[in-house]
């Protein structure tokens, strides 16, 4: 399962073990522009849409960290972004917790639980892994269906209030709130991309590319593939309770199977072990589905097209295209 | 063995097979640069060499078993370069792997009766059971659980089964004791007698010795000498130093 | 009537037959993935997306064609098998070569479609699909009532399962599968057509599906979203039983759906459950799966 990311996106080795300073300097530069244009945005698009995207980008990116970086494809990534959601809408609602401590409170939840399916997961490899976390996840779904109590059942958590930051500043208002968006996701992008170019990372992508060697160079690899999932799952975390202050809403779908395969088509369509990859593939997908929404149960048979089209003839994805062209790991 | 005059004949007929500049790779990393060599009808060749020569990868290579392969491989007037390995095997291509390939999922009568015949007279049971008495006994049995010779026979059983008449055995003799050493060596020469024509890959050439007319030296994915076993004493010094023995 | 551990024995059994109709489910399908992973190296995850095929071809052979079930039964596997053949030809075995992690891409992606061209073309809601006019009705066995149907699934299923074994583990054609899902290099090299075998296990494992989706047609209504479900509950089964054996593949099918009956009886907020439990425990014990080879 190693060779996912790296066979067909030669980008993603070259981003680890070959980065000069002119790619740094690019990379510097492409996270400024992403961050100007976060700046500009509000202005001229609705701010619910582009937090929707920041959020669908920061659980893409977390998910990329995992199998492009980590060569662990889980089907179960919904688990996470869900439960963090729940979590931190029913803090907001019922315990009356600020947003940041909400957001936290669902971040830690989804940690903890990814410690637990990670820890069981790493049991088996490839194929396995991917039904396994599946599975789990499908667990964690069935347990907020049976669990109405805390998660509203069908109707999910609604209202959430967006309280104010800190006790201090209101973000009731949806451009308030952009900016602890963009802060978050800011922060989450800088941190995935430390993590994949610290040394850590550097050893993360050695055992995705060749486990039983980096085992016999002395690596404990178990250890490092469920620290890189964790990470994953907190991160995953993070977006989905920062979804629920946005849209005052956790419900079922955030939990579902189909949410697992929206990001996994996200950072596919986006390119796999790409830095960037998954905001492109987040903004890609969240458009159509806007675009789309009218179109009802089409938009499943859309995805399912590009799914299989990505699959067939479109495996580096849009940015690991770019960077094939331009020889440059982005 | 031939004699000088029959080897000279065999050489300059049209040879059964005919490979010109055979190149393979293993995924990215290049292993064969161009191997000539010619086999004559009835003919034992072996393929001597270091380990990591290329040998094996030269029988793979004709059977068309590597993932990519260019050259010319000419048998019996086709040109095998670009089919299959299928469609080589139905050209009367008899094939005995490294580690001898035998399934562990089947069992040893599965493992016998598994290759479909490719030519007319193949041998019949009754005769496969008369030349390896062992393999009758252990039908039932998992293939695997065989030991290391019987595995070996099982291997070459198999295939002459098919009818091919055209064999290529990779180390037949390697990990097994000197008594079924000494059986192979029997039962490749009694093929032979019977018209069969064999390479053989080997790193025992004292073994080669006994049951090959001629010798090819690989090394570095080429090949580099050609000794009739005939003129292997002469040649032993210089046989030694290609080998590193 | 008599009762057992408080329960009264006809809800039991009720729900143990029923379970072992879930198991049956369970078997064809968890067979019909492993018989595919093993020659083509891929999770088909469109495996619950054909078993929903399965039914609605069923259904559209009697609603638009007048086709009875008993030719269903027959003609719908069919269907599904040769949309089977079709996909693998056209569509895995352009991606054979790369990470086999892409075939679960692809395959998911196949799911979504077929799902979703169902859900635009009859909705979420179920078609009736009624029980054959042969199967109505059923026994009182005394400790419990036995509809016909119900009893006449298990022993199907039952039997598809064991000629599928046979099929595997005793003909020539199943040495040949045997052998290219050991060694597919040394089984081509034989000149057996390996590339053909592989399009056709597809087909036959997709075929299974279908054969098991037109049997719990009259039973479940024919819905687009009756196999998404399902096939994770399959993905667990599968971890818990290991891909190895068809038998095995078979027995952990029919014990957990089983398991999962009496999980109804006894504790019924973990039924839904107790199947992902149960993987948990497999994992935590035997990480290789009950009957599964080490890695």
């Amino acid at each position: 399962m190693a060779d996912i990311a790296s066979t067909d996106a030669p980008a993603a080795g070259l981003s680890v073990r070959e980065i000069d300073d002119g790619t740094e300097r690019l990379h510097r530069i492409l996270m400024i522009g992403i961050a100007v244009a976060l700046v500009i945005a509000p202005f001229v698009t609705y701010p619910v849409f582009v937090m929707k995207v920041m959020c669908f980008a920061l659980f893409a990116l977390a998910f990329n960290l995992l199998l492009g970086f980590g060569g662990l494809l889980s089907f179960g990534q919904a688990a996470y972004f869900g439960m963090a959601s729940y979590v931190c809408a029913y803090a907001a609602k019922f315990w009356g917790l600020s947003p940041e401590l909400a957001i936290l409170s669902g971040t830690a939840v989804a940690t903890l639980i990814g410690l637990v399916f990670g820890a069981l997961a790493i049991r088996r490899q490839g194929i396995y892994f991917a039904m396994i976390t599946l599975a789990l996840a499908q667990m964690a779904f069935f347990f907020s269906l049976q669990t109405p109590g805390f998660t509203g059942g069908e109707d999910g958590i609604q209202a959430v209030p967006r309280g104010r930051l800190f006790g201090l500043i209101d973000i009731a208002d949806d451009r308030a709130l952009y900016w602890l968006v963009a802060a978050i996701f800011m922060g989450g992008l800088l941190l995935i991309y430390r993590i994949i170019h610290s040394p850590f990372g550097q050893v993360c992508t050695a055992i995705r590319d060749n486990e039983p060697r980096a085992i016999s160079l002395g690596y404990r690899t178990n250890r490092y593939k469920l620290v890189v999932f964790v990470l994953s799952a907190a991160l995953a975390g993070l977006a989905g309770a920062t979804k629920a202050i946005v849209f005052q809403l956790a419900s079922l779908t955030d939990v579902h199977w189909s949410m697992s395969g929206e990001v996994v088509l996200m950072t596919l369509v986006g390119g796999l072990g790409t830095i960037f990859g998954p905001i492109a593939g987040a903004l890609v997908i969240v458009s159509m589905q806007n675009f789309l929404a009218s179109l009802g149960s089409w938009v499943l048979v859309v995805q399912g097209v590009i799914f299989v089209v990505c699959v067939l003839t479109f495996r580096e994805g849009i940015v690991g295209i770019i960077a094939k062209w331009s020889k440059r790991p982005l | 063995m031939l004699t000088e005059a029959a080897r000279v004949s065999a050489q300059t007929a049209a040879p059964l097979l005919q490979v010109r500049g055979l190149e393979a790779w293993y995924g990215e990393s290049h292993v064969l640069h161009g191997i000539d060599l010619d086999v004559a009808s009835g003919e034992v060749v072996t393929l001597l060499g270091r380990n990591g020569a290329g040998k094996t990868t030269t029988l793979k290579s004709i059977m068309g078993v590597i993932g990519k392969r260019k050259g010319s491989v000419v048998l019996e007037g086709t040109e095998t370069i670009g089919l299959p390995s299928r469609a080589i095997a139905r050209l009367g291509i008899g094939y005995v792997p490294e580690e001898r390939g035998i399934y562990s999922s089947l069992s040893v009568e599965e493992n016998l009766m598994l290759p479909p015949r490719v030519r007319p007279g193949g041998l019949s049971l009754e005769q496969i059971f008369t030349l390896f008495p062992n393999i009758k006994e252990r039908l039932r049995s998992q293939g695997t659980k065989l030991s290391g010779g019987e595995q070996q026979m099982l291997a070459i059983g198999r295939i002459l089964r098919t009818g091919a008449h055209f064999l290529l055995l990779d180390e037949p003799t390697e990990g097994l004791a000197p008594v079924i050493i000494d059986q192979i060596g029997a039962t490749i020469r009694k093929l032979k007698q019977d018209g069969y024509t064999i390479i053989l890959v080997e790193q025992n050439f004292r073994f080669a010795a006994t049951v090959a007319d001629r010798h090819y030296v690989v090394e570095q994915g080429k090949v580099i000498d050609m000794i009739p076993n005939d003129q292997l004493d002469a040649n032993i010094d210089k046989l030694h130093g290609y080998l590193g023995v | 009537m008599f009762e057992i551990l408080g329960v009264p024995a006809q809800a039991l059994f009720g729900q143990l037959l029923l379970g072992l109709i879930n198991g049956s489910f369970y078997a064809i399908l968890s067979l019909g993935l492993a018989v595919i992973f093993g020659l083509l190296n891929i999770i088909n995850f469109s495996h619950g997306a054909q078993y929903m095929m399965g039914a609605f071809v069923a259904w559209m052979c009697l609603n638009y064609l007048g086709i009875n079930y008993w030719a269903a039964l027959l003609l719908a596997p069919l269907v599904v098998g040769a949309t089977g053949i079709a996909i693998e030809r056209l569509l895995l075995k352009r991606i054979a070569h790369f990470d086999h992690l892409y075939g679960l891409l692809l395959t998911f992606g196949l799911a979504l479609i077929i799902q979703g061209v169902f859900r635009n073309q009859y909705g979420s809601s179920g078609l009736p699909y009624q029980i054959p006019p042969e199967l109505r009705g059923g026994q009182n066995l005394g400790f419990m009532f036995l509809p016909y149907y119900r009893g006449w699934v298990v022993v199907a299923s039952l039997a598809v399962c064991l000629a599928t074994w046979f099929l595997i583990e005793k003909t020539k054609l199943g040495a040949y599968l045997r052998a290219a899902t050991e060694n597919p290099t040394l089984t081509q090299a034989f000149g057996i057509n390996v590339p053909l075998l592989v399009t056709l296990t597809y087909g036959f494992g997709v075929a299974l599906a279908g054969f098991a989706g037109v049997l719990a047609a009259p039973i479940y209504s024919v819905n687009p979203n009756m196999g998404a479900d399902l096939i994770i509950v399959v993905f667990a089964v599968v971890v818990i039983g290991g891909m190895g054996s068809i038998l095995g593949a078979i027995i952990t099918g029919f014990s957990l759906g089983l398991i999962e009956g009496l999980t109804k009886v006894f504790y019924p907020e973990a039924s839904a459950t107790v199947i992902f439990i149960i993987m948990v425990l497999v994992l935590l014990v035997r990480p290789a799966g009950l009957f599964g080879r080490a890695a």
